[in-house]
């Protein structure tokens, strides 16, 4: 579904990604996972079309992204829980979820969209009125998400969900993605928490210092020792 | 009360709704594009001048002539964005106000070119209404039920509308509107037209109460400046709320003193909430 080939991208003089390589099949769930600065978010937001490529390939379904104006990969049915949610701070719950719809595409499906966001988020049916800053983390992300898939996306792409989130809503967060998962999307999610993601994607890259280093599927990352002891600490 | 104050006050809150308009438009465009246009009141001007054009030198209908000029300057707004801003979206702010600044002695000069520095008036005499012992002038209440319904308007449109959430949702993360599929180019010269026909509207409520000349741009602009800082840049219930606090200083102040006090009652109520409160009334502290 989603190819990429010897990208390189950065900002400025700095080159944060080089010769990134890695694919993404319909169905699957793959993380990437990593040490801070390794360029993850870099990569995700290259996807995505937030940030210029400077060599490279990213094709989605067939269509080199290379061709597509940023604003229109959404279109194509990529969509970006960025880092840090990024919500509109000052619109409420339902205006996010109605920009996420905003592609041509989507606006004719809004109200059914929306009713399956509210169904798979209960929460965010009670809070649609409230403006979207003012909620807890855990609700923004739960926001965040539904936003994204308000687009009804092919592939979702996840940029650290569980960041800057208290224990217990770490799990919650995990708990959404595997419901996410379970809905049939493909996901494509940079995580910090190694441990964790590990338990519910099929494969993984590790991404070192802006080229990936390992991959595997999960089972065999988690049994490397370099592995467990750069990332699970065990 | 004093009628005669009474009187005032009433003016007052009708002066207000024009200004609430011009600004309202100028923080729209700021909110959005984070310029300020200082040769917006300068559109109202040509606004004016098209009225005048059409209807006192043509003969146009009124009722024709007045959406004309809201198109006239919707698309004045729109080339000012393409021609002026957009080239130097990226540079300094100080660049962007030369720039604008430019711009509104280009209309000046080319406004006198055309027309002359007469005064210029379309010639149409509306009647004083009588409630009791109050006198409103029939302009001033028709400019202020239209501005306040233009706003209405404007106000549902962005609440309704995608292109309206998305015009309130940029000015809170530029950044992320890629990846709603929003193209922001776009959504910079829809508000350019929007601020404009705004413009375009104030300029039709108000040639009924002023004459027309290439430096009328002056009696409103400093002033919807200082209301749209007031309220704090960019914030449109600021703006809103600003416009009647000055207006009725304007109006009353004007009454206990004289019209030229006021308006340095105004701009002193002005510099002392600058020191007191750098972000407006209800800015956001940066």
């Amino acid at each position: 579904m989603l190819e990429v080939s010897g990208l390189e991208a950065g900002y400025g003089s700095f080159r944060a990604l080089h010769d990134v390589s890695l694919t993404v099949a319909a169905g699957e769930a793959v993380a990437v996972v990593g040490p801070n600065g390794a360029g993850k978010t870099t990569l995700m937001r290259t996807v995505s079309g937030l940030l210029g490529r400077r060599a490279g390939r990213i094709v989605f379904e067939g269509t080199d992204l290379a061709t597509v104006p940023p604003h229109r990969i959404v279109e194509l049915g990529i969509a970006h829980v960025p880092e840090n949610r990024r919500l509109f701070p000052r619109l409420t719950v339902e205006e996010n979820l109605k920009m996420g719809a905003f592609s041509p595409a989507a606006r004719p499906h809004f109200a059914e969209r929306l009713e399956w966001v509210y169904s798979l988020f209960p929460r965010m049916r009670e809070r649609r009125a409230q403006v979207a800053g003012t909620m807890s983390g855990g609700e923004q992300q739960m926001c965040a998400i539904g936003r994204a898939l308000m687009s009804k996306p092919k592939l979702l792409l996840m940029d650290e969900p569980s960041a800057g989130l208290a224990p217990v809503i770490v799990d919650q967060v995990f708990d959404l993605v595997r419901r996410i998962r379970q809905e049939g999307f493909t996901v494509l999610i940079v995580e910090q928490n190694v441990r964790q993601v590990l338990e519910l994607v099929d494969r993984a890259y590790v991404l070192e210092v802006g080229t990936i280093g390992k991959s595997g599927t999960a089972a065999e990352l988690k049994s490397d020792p370099a592995i467990r002891e750069a990332y699970l600490g065990i | 009360m004093d009628i005669f104050l009474l009187e005032a006050v009433v003016n007052g809150i009708l002066l207000g709704g024009v200004l609430a308009l011009l600004a309202l438009g100028l923080n729209l465009i700021f909110g959005v594009i984070d310029v300020v246009w200082i040769a917006y009141a300068e559109l109202v001007m040509c606004g004016m001048y098209a009225i005048y054009w059409l209807y006192a030198v043509h003969g146009v209908p009124l009722f024709l002539a007045a959406p004309m000029a809201i198109v006239f300057v919707a698309i004045l707004g729109m080339l000012v964005h393409k021609l002026i801003i957009s080239p130097i979206l990226g540079s300094a702010p100080i660049n962007q106000l030369l720039a604008t600044g430019g711009l509104l002695f280009f209309l000046q000069s080319f406004a006198t070119l055309l027309f002359g520095a007469d005064f210029r008036n379309i010639g149409l005499r509306l009647p004083i209404i009588e409630i009791g012992d109050l006198f409103i002038s029939f302009a001033r209440l028709m400019a202020f039920s239209v501005a306040l319904l233009g706003m209405v308007v404007l106000w549902l449109f962005l609440k309704r509308t995608y292109v309206g959430t998305a015009i309130r949702a940029i000015a809170q993360d530029r950044e992320i509107m890629v990846l709603m599929g929003v193209d922001p180019k776009r959504v910079y010269l829809i508000t350019s037209a929007l601020g404009g026909g705004l413009a375009g509207l104030a300029s039709a409520l108000l040639v009924l109460q002023y004459d027309v000349h290439p430096f009328i741009g002056l009696s409103f602009g400093p002033i919807t400046f200082m209301i749209c800082v007031l309220g704090g840049l960019g914030s449109m219930i600021g703006g809103f709320v600003a416009a009647f606090i000055m207006s009725q200083i304007i109006s009353v102040g004007g009454f206990y003193t004289s019209i030229e006090l006021s308006y340095v009652l105004a701009f002193l109520l002005f510099i002392v909430m600058i020191f007191v409160r750098p972000q407006g009334l209800f800015g956001v502290k940066s």
